[in-house]
């Protein structure tokens, strides 16, 4: 008798549980399992986003407004695009990381004459992409399915190898690779930052989008440090995200980055996304311990990194 | 039956465990070095893994080959230092035949096969030797073979285990790869050396004893 009432309340109790842990109003659209993760549509209200269920919270990778799908939901996109300010005439555009394609989408629209290679792992992404977030890439768009290491080891074996280099390189990299359950340990070393500077151009920008909270961030900027020299760091007050914005030239000074920010405030606002706003939370002083081991690929322990505190 | 009393036995087990410790300590390493080149997908622990296991059951044969026709210390402890000599190479060659593969292949699948053909099948076969010769250097009688055996794959499946969570926790964090590697190819010359001088101090009259077994 006593072993039907505890059986009866161990079930209660779960029904309890697992009502409570899944949230009220989203609504799971699509369920795909990949070769690197389960890939996740959900809906709520008219907010659609794309997320990856690797441990039990799955956190949102890309959302859209099904109402207003340019808006950008997520702050860290809009950070991403106010890369702009230091390349305002992108040409040639290195997307690493799709997600639901926002970024891609969003530069061809303000730039149609513009080259974009995109690069993403997951091909269960991409199909995601299309068929759930309308992404259409322009015809100046190539999306590769591909690791984004070898991507940019193999564009940077062929480039060395060309004894006239009639590729300019990319004067726009935006690496939008880590996700926050999971980081790619081979794309956060000196090695890597060095193959992807070596197929920019010379007045091309780099732009990450990374982490802010744990030890990982002395370690990381002093890798960035350690190959491109100065680099700002683009936080907003509200995220535990960071960008870091970076280039092989010398970065504008901030007068140049004001009077940029006003001419494309306009340009960008339907995005939702307002430059003049962001200017000074972009800042060029260093507040990493200067000591921190540099990552490469024969230290690369970003993930045992990321687990200790800041 | 002199051979039983003269032979150390517990440092043969703590040999058959630091094998084990050393396999999968490179194993783990293996991933880490491969990832640059050709990423750190499902396939390449694929390709990993295969060429391991393949290895170490052609290591088990080679051993066991070994086992019928020579049995001392000597031998035992000169696999050990094979195997350091061999292990060593991957710290200072590893980059450019990865480097030369990956050029040549395309993709990563075989890409991965292939390097991790060149980087680990030598180190390898050389380390599965070690567990079927140990049992043959501890086995006395046919009665005591199964327990002699379990003890063996005790632990030498526990210095793998210990080796993985070293790794896995610890060297990355503190080491560069490269370092773990030299580290681990030190391990086994003195685990070699420990071999050489116990082989020394129990003489040849174990050999014969063995022989005639």
């Amino acid at each position: 008798m006593t072993r039907w009432y505890w059986l009866g309340i161990t079930l209660a109790a779960l029904m309890i549980l697992t009502s409570v842990s899944r949230s009220a109003d989203a609504k799971i659209v699509h369920r795909e399992r990949s070769l690197y993760s389960t890939v996740l549509v959900n809906k709520t209200d008219n907010i659609l986003c794309l997320a990856f269920s690797i441990k039990r919270d799955q956190r949102n990778q890309s959302c859209i407004d099904t109402r207003a799908p340019r808006d950008m939901v997520f702050s860290y996109t809009r950070m991403m695009m106010a890369t702009l300010l230091f390349n305002p005439e992108p040409r040639r555009v290195l997307v690493i990381g799709l997600g639901g394609g926002t970024l891609p989408s969003a530069i061809a629209e303000l730039y149609p004459d513009v080259i974009i290679d995109a690069v993403e792992i997951d091909s269960a992404v991409v199909e995601v992409a299309r068929n759930f977030f309308n992404y259409r890439p322009h015809p100046g768009t190539s999306v590769t399915v591909a690791d984004g290491r070898l991507f940019v080891k193999r564009r940077a074996s062929l480039r060395a190898r060309q004894e006239v280099q009639k590729d300019p390189g990319y004067d726009l990299v935006l690496l939008d690779a880590f996700n926050g359950d999971y980081i790619p340990e081979h794309m956060m070393t000196r090695e890597f930052l060095t193959e992807l500077r070596s197929i920019m151009s010379d007045d091309g920008i780099l732009a990450a989008n990374t982490f802010a909270l744990s030890d990982l961030y002395h370690h990381e900027s002093a890798t960035y440090a350690s190959v491109f020299g100065q680099f700002h760091n683009f936080r907003l007050p509200e995220t535990g995200n960071r960008v870091i914005i970076t280039g092989k030239d010398d970065l504008p000074n901030p007068v140049a980055l004001a009077d940029r920010a006003a001419e494309l405030d306009t340009r960008l606002s339907r995005y939702g996304i307002f430059l003049t706003d962001y200017l000074e939370l972009i800042e060029g002083e260093q507040d990493w311990k200067t000591d921190a081991r540099v990552l490469t690929d024969q230290y690369s322990p970003a993930n045992l990194l990321q687990g200790a505190p800041r | 039956m002199i051979h039983r009393t003269l032979i150390n036995r517990p440092l043969v087990n703590l040999l058959a465990f630091t094998g084990g410790f050393v396999i999968m300590s490179v194993e783990l390493l293996g991933g880490r070095m491969l990832a640059p080149y050709f990423g750190s997908s499902v396939y390449v622990w694929g390709s990993i893994i295969t060429v391991f296991m393949a290895s170490l059951s052609v290591g088990y044969l080679l051993g066991g080959q070994l086992s019928m026709r020579w049995v001392s210390l000597r031998v035992f402890a000169s696999v050990f230092l094979i195997g350091s000599i061999t292990l060593y190479p991957l710290s200072l060659a590893a980059e450019s035949a990865m480097a030369w593969v990956f050029d040549t292949i395309v993709d990563p699948r075989y890409g991965s096969l292939t390097a991790s053909l060149i980087l680990f099948v030598v180190p390898t076969v050389i380390l599965g030797i070690i567990s079927p010769y140990s049992v043959r250097l501890l086995v006395g009688s046919a009665e005591e073979s199964g327990r002699v055996a379990g003890t063996l794959y005790f632990v030498s499946t526990l210095g793998s285990a210990m080796g993985t969570l070293m790794t896995s926790f610890y060297f990355v964090l503190w080491f560069e790869i490269n370092d773990v590697i030299r580290g681990l190819s030190g391990v086994l010359l003195l685990a070699s050396i420990a071999a050489f001088v116990a082989a020394g101090r129990s003489g040849s009259r174990p050999q014969e004893e063995a022989q005639r077994s």
